[in-house]
C-alpha cells in the first residue's frame, strides 16, 4: 500500500462506500488505521480473543443469547423518539431520538458490555477489568460483573473520579473495586494504559473490556459489532415510523462507539448524511480539546492502533480537555480515522458552552435530561435542523442519560449539594 | 558488520555473556545521558539500550515511567536522542547502541527520515515495543536497508509458531520478556526462563538475551547461565530515582551496580 505525505493511501481513496462493511481485513487493519501495535505479551491473549469471536460471530446459539439478554436485561429495542416540540422550535428538520439513555445502566455502552461478557464466559476467566471515563462503561462492566459473579476492577484517571463521583460509587455498590489513576493526565487515557499494564500481568485469568471501537484488533471490530444494534433498530424503527430513512444521523465521538453502532447499518445508504461530532472544550481554535478528527490530527499508533492521534511534533501524546469524561480522549476509533478519509463521515465539533445549551434546551423542551457527552450530538443538531426542510428528518444518538452530570452542572450554575 | 552482530562474536570466543544495560535518554536532564552511557561501558556493558521517552509507557511499570516523566519535563525528544547517540559515538565508535522506546515518536518523525538520522548518528538497532512483527513491514525494510537491526520481543506467552516468525524477522538479538507484566515487576524465575529459551535455540541462532526482573548480581549471574545476554533498566533507573537531589552523584553509582553484575555474571 502506497501512503502519501497525509498519511491517505491511494487504496483508501478509491474504497467506496459499500466496501467500508468489508473492514476490517484479517490483520485488523480499516486501511491504514487499526491493528495490533502490542507489547507481546498480550499478543497472544488478542490472538485467543480473535479466534473465539471469530467463531460465535455467525453461530446462531451466541446470537440469541446475546438477543435475549438484550431483550430482558437491557429493555431493547430502545424507543425512536420524535422530538416534536425541540424540531419546531428549530425551525428545521424533524429530530428523532433513539433512546439509548432508556437502557439499563443508563448508555449505549451496556450492550458492547454484555456482548464481551459472553465472550468472557466462553473463555472462562474469572476476573473482569475496564478502563472509564464518564463512568458509564464502567458501570456496565461493573453490572455484568456482578450478574456473572466475577471478580470487576476498573479504571478510572483520578480528574475523572473527582468529577464523576456518583458513577464512582455505583460501581462500589455493584462490588467493583474503582481504581483512581494519577499518573499522565489523570483522564480516560491514562486509564487505559493502566487497564493493558494490569492485562500484561494478569493475561491468565483476566478478560479485559474494552468499552469503545478502540485499542488493538479485534476491539474494535467486536464493539462496532455489538453496539451496530443500536443503528439495525434504527433503520428498522426509521422505515416503520418515517416511512422511509433518515436525512442525516448524528453522534457524539469520543473513541466512536455509540457512533459506530448507529452508522455502521446504514453505511451501504449513500444518501443517508453523517455527522460525528467531537469535543470542542474551549473552542478547537484554542487547542483545548478533544477533537483529533475536526483538527486533523496527524495519524500516530496509541492502545494498539493507528489512529488520528492528537500529539505533539515529538510524538508525545497531548492533553486533552472537554466538559464530558466521556469524550476526552486523544484519539478515535480507526474505523472512523477510514470513514473521515473516504468522506463517509462528516467529523465536526461542539464546544463545551454549546453542549451546555443543547443539554438546557432538550431538558427544558422535552423533558429528557441527556448526557453531556450525547448533548454534543444535540448541539449538532441544533446547528443542522434549522439548514433542512421541515419534511427532513434527523436521527440523533441519545447515547446516555444525564443523571451522572447533574453535580458538573450545578457547580457551573453555582449550587452546592 | 553491524556492531551488535560483531560484539555478539567476540563474546561468543570469549566465552562471556553480553550485559545490556537500559536508561531512560534524558532522565533526569538530557545534559547527563552521555556521561551515563560512557560510565555504563566503564563498568562493563556490552550493548546500550537508550530509552526514548513516552508520555504513554503502556508497557512500562512505575519506575520507567517516572523516567519518562522526568524527561519529558526536560523537553527531550527523539531528536535530541540523535544528538546524544551522535556526541557519545564521537568517543566510542565500538559499543552496540539501541534505541528503544514505542512507535508513535516515530510515526511523527516519519520512518523514513528516522530510518536515516538513526543510521546517520550511528545507532545499531531499534526495539519498538508496541510494534511485533506483524506491524514492521513498513519500517522492518527501511531499517534493514542501513544496517539497523530490527529488535523483537519474545514473551512466555508467545506459542511457538509465532516465535517462529519473530525470529525469522528478528536481527540483532531476541529480547525475552522473563515475566508477564511491565517492566520493574518483582520475580524471575530462572529455570523457568530456561524452559522458555530452549525451545529458542532451535528455531534461530539470534542470541538471546532476557529483560524484566533483574535486579542485582545473583539474579543477573543466573540469567547468564541460561541466557546469551542479560538486560537490566530498572534497578538503575531506580539509583537515578533516588538521587535526583543529587544527580552528579548518579553516574558512579549506575557504574557500581552495573559492576557488580559484571563481576557476578564473569565469576
Ligand atoms: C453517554 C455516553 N456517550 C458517549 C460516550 C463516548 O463513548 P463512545 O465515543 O465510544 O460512544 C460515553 C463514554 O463514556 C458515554 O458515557
Amino acid at each position: 500500500m502506497t501512503v502519501s505525505a497525509t498519511g491517505v493511501s491511494k487504496t483508501v481513496l478509491e474504497t467506496k462506500f459499500s466496501e467500508l462493511t468489508q473492514m476490517p481485513d484479517a490483520r485488523g487493519h480499516f486501511g491504514p488505521y487499526g491493528g495490533r501495535f502490542v507489547s507481546e505479551t498480550l499478543s497472544f491473549a488478542l490472538e485467543e480473543l480473535e479466534k473465539t469471536y471469530l467463531s460465535l460471530r455467525d453461530d446462531p446459539d451466541f446470537q440469541a443469547e446475546f438477543d435475549y439478554d438484550l431483550a430482558h436485561y437491557v429493555g431493547r429495542p430502545s424507543p425512536l423518539y420524535h422530538a416534536k416540540r425541540w424540531s419546531e422550535s428549530l425551525g428545521g428538520a424533524q429530530i428523532w431520538l433513539k433512546r439509548e439513555d432508556l437502557n439499563h445502566t443508563g448508555a449505549h455502552k451496556v450492550n458492547n458490555t454484555i456482548g464481551q461478557a459472553l465472550l468472557a464466559k466462553k473463555t472462562g476467566k474469572p476476573r473482569i477489568i475496564a478502563e472509564t471515563g464518564a463512568g458509564q462503561h464502567g458501570v456496565a462492566s461493573a453490572t455484568v460483573a456482578a450478574r456473572l459473579g466475577l471478580e470487576c476492577d476498573v479504571y478510572m484517571g483520578a480528574e475523572d473520579v473527582e468529577r464523576q463521583k456518583l458513577n464512582v460509587y455505583r460501581m462500589r455498590l455493584l462490588g467493583a473495586r474503582v481504581i483512581p489513576v494519577e499518573s499522565g493526565t489523570r483522564t480516560l487515557k491514562d486509564a487505559m494504559n493502566e487497564a493493558l499494564r494490569d492485562w500484561v500481568t494478569n493475561v491468565d485469568n483476566t478478560f479485559y473490556i474494552i468499552g469503545t471501537v478502540a485499542g488493538p484488533h479485534p476491539y474494535p471490530l467486536l464493539v462496532r459489532d455489538f453496539n451496530s444494534v443500536v443503528g439495525r433498530e434504527a433503520r428498522r424503527q426509521s422505515l416503520e415510523q418515517i416511512g422511509r430513512l433518515p436525512d442525516a444521523l448524528i453522534a457524539c465521538v469520543g473513541g466512536g462507539s455509540n457512533a459506530m453502532g448507529l452508522f455502521y447499518p446504514f453505511v451501504e445508504d449513500d444518501a443517508v448524511a453523517m455527522f460525528g461530532v467531537e469535543a470542542g472544550g474551549d473552542g478547537v481554535e484554542t487547542g483545548r480539546h478533544a477533537a483529533p478528527l475536526t483538527t486533523n490530527a496527524p495519524r500516530g499508533v496509541l492502545h494498539g492502533n493507528r489512529t488520528y492521534l492528537m500529539s505533539d511534533e515529538a510524538g508525545q501524546v497531548s492533553d486533552t480537555h472537554s466538559i464530558s469524561a466521556g469524550l476526552d480522549y486523544p484519539g478515535v476509533g480507526p474505523e472512523h480515522a477510514l470513514w473521515k478519509d473516504v468522506g463517509r463521515v462528516s467529523y465536526v465539533a461542539a464546544n463545551d458552552k454549546e453542549v451546555l445549551e443543547a443539554f438546557r434546551e432538550l431538558t427544558h423542551m422535552e423533558g429528557i435530561m441527556p448526557a453531556l457527552e450525547s448533548a454534543h450530538a444535540l448541539a449538532h443538531a441544533k446547528v443542522l435542523a434549522p439548514t433542512m426542510r421541515p419534511d427532513q428528518h434527523i436521527i440523533v444518538n441519545l447515547s446516555g442519560r444525564g443523571d451522572k452530570d447533574i453535580m458538573t452542572v450545578a457547580k457551573i450554575d453555582g449550587i452546592e449539594f | 558488520m553491524n556492531r551488535i552482530d560483531q560484539r555478539f562474536s567476540e563474546l561468543k570466543q570469549q566465552g562471556r555473556k553480553a550485559l545490556i544495560p537500559f536508561i531512560t535518554a534524558g532522565d533526569p536532564a538530557p545534559q547527563y545521558t552521555v556521561g551515563f552511557m560512557h560510565a555504563l561501558v566503564d563498568a562493563g556493558a556490552d550493548i546500550i539500550e537508550l530509552g526514548v521517552p513516552f508520555s504513554d509507557p503502556m508497557a512500562d511499570g512505575p519506575v520507567i515511567q517516572k523516567a519518562c516523566e522526568r524527561a519529558l519535563k526536560q523537553g527531550t525528544r527523539l531528536i535530541d536522542l540523535m544528538q546524544m547517540v551522535k556526541e557519545f559515538r564521537q568517543a566510542d565508535t565500538n559499543t552496540p547502541v539501541v534505541l528503544m522506546g514505542y512507535l508513535n515518536p516515530i510515526e511523527r518523525i516519519g520512518y523514513e527520515s528516522f530510518a536515516d538520522q538513526a543510521a546517520d548518528v550511528g545507532v545499531d538497532g531499534v526495539l519498538i515495543v508496541d510494534m511485533p512483527p506483524e506491524e514492521a513491514d513498513e519500517l522492518g525494510p527501511l531499517l534493514k536497508s542501513r544496517d539497523l537491526a530490527a529488535i523483537f520481543l519474545v514473551a512466555p506467552t508467545t506459542s511457538n509458531e509465532r516465535a517462529a516468525t519473530i525470529c525469522a524477522h528478528g536481527h540483532g538479538y531476541l529480547y525475552y520478556v522473563s515475566l508477564k507484566g511491565v517492566t520493574g515487576a518483582a520475580t524471575l524465575n530462572a529455570d523457568d526462563v530456561a524452559e522458555h529459551l530452549a525451545p529458542l535455540r532451535g528455531m534461530t541462532d539470534l542470541p538471546l538475551c532476557v529483560g524484566f526482573g533483574i535486579r542485582d548480581g545473583a539474579t543477573a549471574a543466573e540469567v547468564a547461565k541460561v541466557a546469551d545476554g542479560v538486560i537490566v533498566g530498572s534497578a538503575l533507573v531506580n539509583r537515578i530515582a533516588e538521587s535526583l537531589d543529587a544527580p552528579e552523584t548518579i553516574a558512579g553509582q549506575l557504574k557500581s551496580v552495573l559492576a557488580e553484575m559484571r563481576t557476578a555474571m564473569d565469576a
